[in-house]
Order: structure tokens, then sequence, then C-alpha cells
């Protein structure tokens, strides 16, 4: 699966994208959140306060909750600051 | 409606934007339209300028999503999104959204509603250049409560209960 790192998740984790091969346990965003956080500690520091992370599969906004199931391109960011 | 919306590096001319939507147009009674600057201060710090970062094919979609729902919302003609990424120096434009409307009301309120959505939904994040180095700017709050004010269903949809 296409994971994808944005603004200072993207600083801290230390690249934009990358694939991943995710266990089938992982069932949701908030899991593979978990899962990520216990890759190594650029990874650690970037989720070790997920309720602040926001997620979108497939280009849509998801919550914690959603399932990750048939998804091809998770991505990761900080809330946005646009407009 | 005709809806035109671009993610793009380069400045863009607010007049030119809303000559191209209303060109030809007699039904157009109301144009609204939305700019914003770069300033040259964040929470009272000077910056030399704010880089935005953003998810190209995923903003595109998210603004496409919401000025879908403006146009099921409001009775629209027309609508305009450019919004830029890249180094953005104080005084420059960073965003537009022009509306246009039969009716002034429909054309301010969607105006509103979709700067409301760019702020928190769409995904563009900003980082300021400060004499102490760079930073990511925090989301506020308030653009949280402005955008959630359109989560209550309208007004005449009460009354019709």
């Amino acid at each position: 699966m296409k994971v994808r790192y944005f603004a200072w998740v993207r600083e801290r984790v230390g690249k934009a994208e990358e694939d991943i091969e995710i266990p089938a346990a992982i069932a949701t965003v908030g899991e593979l959140m978990t899962w990520l956080s216990r890759r190594g500690e650029e990874y650690a520091h970037a989720f070790e306060n997920p309720k602040v992370i926001r997620a979108a599969i497939d280009k849509s906004h998801v919550r914690a909750d959603a399932s990750i199931e048939g998804a091809s391109e998770i991505a990761f960011f900080p809330p946005m600051t646009g407009g | 409606m005709t809806t035109t919306i671009r993610l793009q590096r380069e400045a863009f001319d607010v007049a030119a934007e809303v000559a191209a939507l209303t060109r030809g147009r007699i039904d157009i009674g109301a144009v609204v339209t939305f700019t914003g600057v770069c300033r040259a201060d964040e929470n009272g710090e000077p910056i030399a300028a704010l880089t935005l970062e953003h998810y190209p094919d995923m903003a595109e979609a998210e603004i496409s999503r919401h000025v879908e729902e403006a146009n099921a919302r409001w009775a629209l003609l027309g609508v305009t999104v450019v919004h830029r990424y890249g180094r953005i120096a104080p005084g420059e434009v960073i965003v537009l959204v022009v509306t246009a409307s039969s009716h002034r009301e429909a054309a301010f309120a969607a105006a509103s509603f979709l700067m409301d959505y760019l702020k928190t939904r769409a995904p563009f994040w900003k980082q300021v250049e400060k004499a102490s180095g760079k930073a990511w700017v925090d989301a506020k709050a308030a653009d949280d409560s402005a955008a959630e004010r359109w989560s209550a269903p309208p007004p005449n949809r009460n009354a019709a209960k």
C-alpha cells in the first residue's frame, strides 16, 4: 500500500511517501498509526500524538476508526492550514 | 453552473478571473470575491514569506466536492476557486474564491462557506519563514468553529418541519 506524509508528519518521518506491506491484522487507520509508530524513532516522533493527525484514504478524509480494507493510498498529515 | 478550479504556483489577476467568469453573461446579478493575501506577520512576529505545501490530487477533489455542495445549497451561476502553492511573499495573493448568482445572498453565503471549508478541509499546509527559522502554522480553533456553523441545517429547513 502507498503511504504518503505531508507537512511536519513528512518532515518527522523523513520521506514523502513509501510502499509498505501492511499486516492483515491491521484493520483501521488508527491501528495503522499505532503500527507505523513502532517502525522506528522517526515514526514514533511523527505519530507521538495520533489524535492531532488527520488521514485520507484514496484522497478522501477519513476518521481514525475507518477501515483500510481495499485502500490503495493512505495519507497522514497535520490539521490543514490553507485558504 | 460554470466552475473553474485551479491550483497553481503563479500569482493570479483577480479582475481577470472575475471577467472570465462573467463574460457574455446577462443572467448574473451578483458577484462576490474573496481574496486571501499573505501578511508580513504571523502572531505578531515578522515573516519573510510563507510556503504552501499541498496534496495535489486530493486538493482538487476536495475543492470540487465543496463547490458541488455549495451549488446544491445555493442557486449559483458560477464559481471560481484558485489556490496557490509554493513560496508566497507578503502582499501577494494566496487564494481566490469568486461566486456568482442572480441575487447577492447566495453569492455571499457560498463564498463564505467555501472559504471556511478551504481553511479546514482542503489539504494545504502553511509554513512561515521567521528570523528564528521555518515554522509550520498551527490550525486555528476559530477556523474549525467557522466551518462547523455550516453543519447545522439551514434555518429555512428548520422552519419547514
